[in-house]
């Protein structure tokens, strides 16, 4: 058992993170000296991948520039995106390979490091067998890096065990549409949001985790669409939206059931379109039937009323677009909560045009990317199942081995905190992933942390992860690397190096590759360029469901991206799916699938009364390796407070600023309370970008959907009470911002 | 960029602070932002209210100036205070019906938002406005966001006896004329 080497101050003191507020050399150089480029790319964060230019003097990023002509964004950023910059020279980064030492860590030389690693690699599978080890991805990473973990985790190492943090976002909606429409991928462009007549969105706090998506938004209001929002909490698109729907946690299946209910009991289905696309309609119609809008209600909390309305809405509507993300996907539920997504679609015809259809929202930067060329646990290059025989024929052939010595699948992200507990997996080797803050029950993550004979992390600062590493290899920024993303709308973009990395850091892909020489496979990655495993990508996806084979980064930046599949390069993409009705099924047809309600992992009982959801504020992305890093982005919410209703608040004597304390079945913390009346009364919010002490995630569960793996973040069940006296950590940071303070003006006020 | 006018629209406003973190990254102002984003009440609700310099047309902030120190451009732009006549006195800051001009600690002068003036003269957008995602600051000609937008713009507020116009607009509620404020309604005047 490894204790991490430093204490949560000394890793704070020594490794950040410190907040970063102004551009290298300060603010006068900055006003002195102009830059010597602007760098056309796109952002770090989310999935959305906005368009910006990055300023760049003396091989440092000293700014940004709004890129008006890339067609997602037109020059909107998020406040994330407009400080990004503050990352490359961050006092915070890590400039060298580090060994743990005695106090901690020591600074290290390349070779050392990369034949430290190799060698207790090696020594691991020699004794425990070769899935003893396993690998850690991300979906922020490139595409062309996603692919070379893959092939890194399955001819370099020969293990099944490689997952990724995907596995906290997209895998619900990928696996249901993967069940339903035989692809997995948003169907339709974000261009087809204005063209709608009804956009429903579920389990989306739009304006805070895709604040590009309100301008869409709003544009379809402006055309007289109707917004309808479902969400235990009125995020701030819905103060804009024309119907509300404040679900219970963890009820979704049910209100999309019940929708569908009054949908086919007033006739507002599309009966042509069920007949000629689709099968499985009539067990889901059954499934139906007994969710009408009064036993509807009492589940979900929503009005008969609004069900009502939202079913008439949707259904009569000629275009009608449901818009869904996190929220009813990080559930133990997540992919029947989408499937019944699709079912409504399905029955009222809304897919496969201009302006309808189902659409999920992608998280991650590469989140759609990363999940399709390989390090996703059951999946090889090209969307391929890795236990179909054709696909392993195909890859192995691309990769020069036999379709033998690709292992099978292994297990998912969380699943290999549990093998590391029983102690079947020894080892692991992370990449862009910060599990000690992002995987449910951090206790628990910790302890598996603890339990490793090596573990190895590549990053670029030194998370609260990495603090249990044995080594950690300095590796790249986004800007510092050349490669592929493919965002949420199925577009794959060109994210051009802007900068090379800084002295004592290196290119990630360089690390593994270096890593596959010293364990004798050299001649599998014999890769100069990202440009080279980028080809080597096309040819392993060719023919795959996400075909990449027509894709050139010259054609990505001629066309501002190009939307998968694209199988040649005289073939312009393909922006929307399933048109014409056609779906990705042997038999063409759209998969209808019966979804049942059944109770959270965590329910709520008499001892923990009351459901905690978790989420993301605006200025804050993931677990905050990047984002607690910049001090404006701190400062506009700099510690986690906990939502919580004036009448739930109440009857437990809180005020606003009263510090609480949240137990739930696992573990608690103490924070601050934000006394609002926008959130429903039997509901907490914690966002969770925060580690230790302040970690929504100590209280979350590891309960995982049964087919995607997700884990239900969304539904905890908790107990709430007045807090003596502020916890340690608050006695010296900041308080929370101002901005979530009382007004300190008068508001103007509209007289009519 | 002729044609072009600004806009602030509030009700489309979700609080990201995109526009504030954005100005803050001006070489002229170095770190500090010239947007003020107000949470109205969050007790109550999500809504959020960014203010950039509404830019009247008989400025209250260089009316009651005592050094004569805040100009407006011939294209109707009120700028921060010419730093040479600037004393930090603050009149403008307690003056202004908007509550926009700041006087800068350390620097001794009042700076505001000047519309981005050297982007506008080069032909680009105000920062703010290029950047914020969901249309809550917009800089596009007059007709566009008439035939686009559910609301209408509106530059005539009154604030009690006050009436001022602007050059940036307001967008209100179609069947509203202009936007007004009066101390009478937040004044204690006794039981009723």
């Amino acid at each position: 058992v490894a204790e991490p080497p430093l204490s949560e101050e000394a890793l704070v003191e020594r490794f950040g993170p410190h907040p970063s507020y102004a551009p290298p050399g300060g603010w006068p150089e900055q006003a002195s000296h102009p830059p010597d480029k602007l760098v056309k790319t796109h952002c770090c964060f989310c999935g959305q991948q906005c368009g910006i230019q990055l300023k760049v003097r003396d091989n440092r990023v000293v700014g940004f520039e709004p890129w008006e002509e890339f067609p997602f964004n037109r020059g909107m950023l998020c406040p994330k995106g407009v400080k990004r910059y503050l990352q490359n020279e961050h006092p915070d980064r890590l400039k060298a390979p580090l060994l743990r030492a005695s106090d901690g860590f020591r600074a290290a030389g390349w070779d050392e490091a990369l034949d430290f690693t190799a060698r207790r690699l090696r020594e691991v599978q020699e004794r425990y067998g070769r899935d003893a080890v396993a690998i850690y991805g991300g979906a922020s990473l490139t595409s062309e890096k996603s692919y070379l973990l893959g092939k890194f985790a399955r001819v370099a190492l020969g293990t099944r065990h490689i997952d990724y943090n995907g596995r906290l976002c997209m895998v619900s909606a990928g696996t249901a549409y993967k069940l339903a429409l035989g692809v997995d991928r948003s169907p339709n462009p974000w261009s087809d949001i204005p063209k709608a007549e009804v956009v429903l969105v579920t389990g989306a706090n739009v304006a805070e985790c895709a604040p590009i998506t309100t301008d869409y938004l709003w544009r379809m209001r402006d055309a007289g669409g109707k917004l309808i929002v479902i969400d235990p909490r009125m995020t701030p698109i819905t103060r804009n939206a024309d119907l509300y729907l404040p679900v219970r946690p963890g009820t979704d299946v049910a209100l999309l059931l019940g929708i569908l209910h009054v949908v086919l009991r007033d006739g507002l289905e599309d009966p042509d379109f069920i007949g000629a696309h689709t099968t499985g309609f009539d067990a889901v119609a059954e499934s139906a039937a007994t969710w009408d809008p009064r036993r509807t209600a009492e589940l979900t909390g929503v009005p008969p009323e609004s069900i009502e309305k939202a079913a008439h809405w949707f259904g009569e509507a000629d275009r009608a677009i449901a818009l869904h993300a996190r929220g009813i996907e990080h559930q133990s539920k997540g992919v029947e909560n989408v499937l019944s997504v699709i079912n409504l679609c399905l029955a009222t015809g809304n897919i496969g045009r201009e302006g309808a259809g189902c659409m999920m929202i992608t998280g991650q930067g590469n989140g759609q990317g990363g999940r399709e060329h390989g390090q996703k646990c059951d999946q090889l290059p090209g969307q391929r199942s890795i236990t179909d025989p054709a696909a392993r024929e195909h890859v192995a052939r691309v990769w020069g081995i036999t379709p033998d010595e690709i292992p099978g699948p292994g297990l998912s992200a969380m699943e290999i905190m549990e093998a590391i507990h029983r102690g079947e997996i020894k080892a692991l080797l992370s990449i862009c992933f910060n599990p000690a803050v992002s995987l449910p029950d951090a206790g628990y993550v910790a302890d598996a942390l603890r339990k490793l004979e090596f573990f190895g992390v590549v990053d670029f600062f030194l998370s609260e992860t990495a603090n249990y590493a044995d080594v950690v290899l300095a590796g790249s920024l986004q800007e510092e690397e050349e490669g592929v993303v493919c965002t949420a709308e199925g577009r794959v973009v060109h994210i051009r190096q802007a900068v090379t990395p800084p002295d004592g850091a290196r290119n990630d892909w360089t690390i593994y590759c270096d890593l596959a020489r010293r364990l004798g496979k050299e001649r599998f990655f014999p890769y100069r360029s990202p440009r080279e495993i980028f080809d080597e990508l096309r040819e392993a996806s060719r023919g795959g469901i996400a075909d990449y084979a027509g894709i050139t980064y010259e054609k990505l930046d001629r066309e501002m991206g190009v939307f998968w599949p694209c199988p040649s390069e005289d073939h312009p993409g393909t922006p929307r799916l399933f048109e014409g009705g056609h779906f990705h099924h042997p038999d063409g047809k759209a998969r209808f699938v019966v979804t049942e309600y059944r109770p959270s992992g965590d329910p709520v009982d008499e001892a923990f009364p009351t459901y905690l959801t978790t989420g993301r504020v605006v200025s804050q992305y993931l677990s905050g390796t990047q984002t607690r890093r910049i001090g404006a982005l701190v400062d506009q919410y700099p510690e986690p407070r906990l939502e919580i209703h004036p009448r739930l608040a109440a009857t437990l004597g809180i005020e606003n600023e009263d510090w609480v304390t949240v137990t739930t079945r696992r573990s608690e913390i103490t924070l601050q309370a934000l006394v609002v009346r926008t959130i429903r009364p039997d509901t907490v919010f914690i966002p969770y970008h925060w580690p230790g002490a302040r970690s929504a995630n100590r209280l979350t569960h590891r309960t995982l959907d049964p087919r995607s793996k997700i884990p239900e973040f969304k539904v905890s069940a908790c107990r709430l009470r007045k807090a003596e006296a502020p916890p340690e950590w608050a006695k010296e940071a900041p308080r929370a911002g101002a901005s979530q303070r009382a007004p300190k003006r008068v508001p103007l006020r509209v007289v009519r | 960029m002729f044609g072009y006018e600004f806009f602030v629209d509030p009700s489309r406003c979700i609080g990201c602070e995109s526009c504030v973190n954005a100005c803050s990254e001006c070489e002229t102002h170095r770190g500090q932002s010239m947007i003020h984003l107000d949470f109205i009440d969050r007790r109550e609700t999500t809504a959020t209210v960014p203010f950039v310099c509404m830019h009247c047309d008989d400025p209250t902030c260089a009316q009651v100036c005592p050094a004569d120190a805040i100009k407006k451009t011939e294209d109707g732009v009120v700028q921060s205070s010419l730093k040479p006549r600037c004393i930090a006195c603050s009149n403008c800051v307690l003056a202004c019906p908007f509550g926009i001009p700041k006087v800068m600690v350390g620097m001794e002068q009042m700076m505001k938002c000047d519309m981005c003036y050297d982007r506008t003269s080069e032909g680009k957008r105000p920062m703010c406005a290029t950047v914020c995602p969901s249309q809550a600051l917009a800089y596009v000609p007059a007709e566009r966001i008439r035939s686009e937008r559910r609301e209408r713009p509106t530059n005539v507020f009154h604030f009690g006896n006050q009436r001022v116009t602007t050059k940036v607009f307001m967008m209100v509620p179609p069947e509203q004329e202009a936007v007004s404020v009066d101390v009478v309604d937040y004044m204690w005047e006794g039981e009723a």
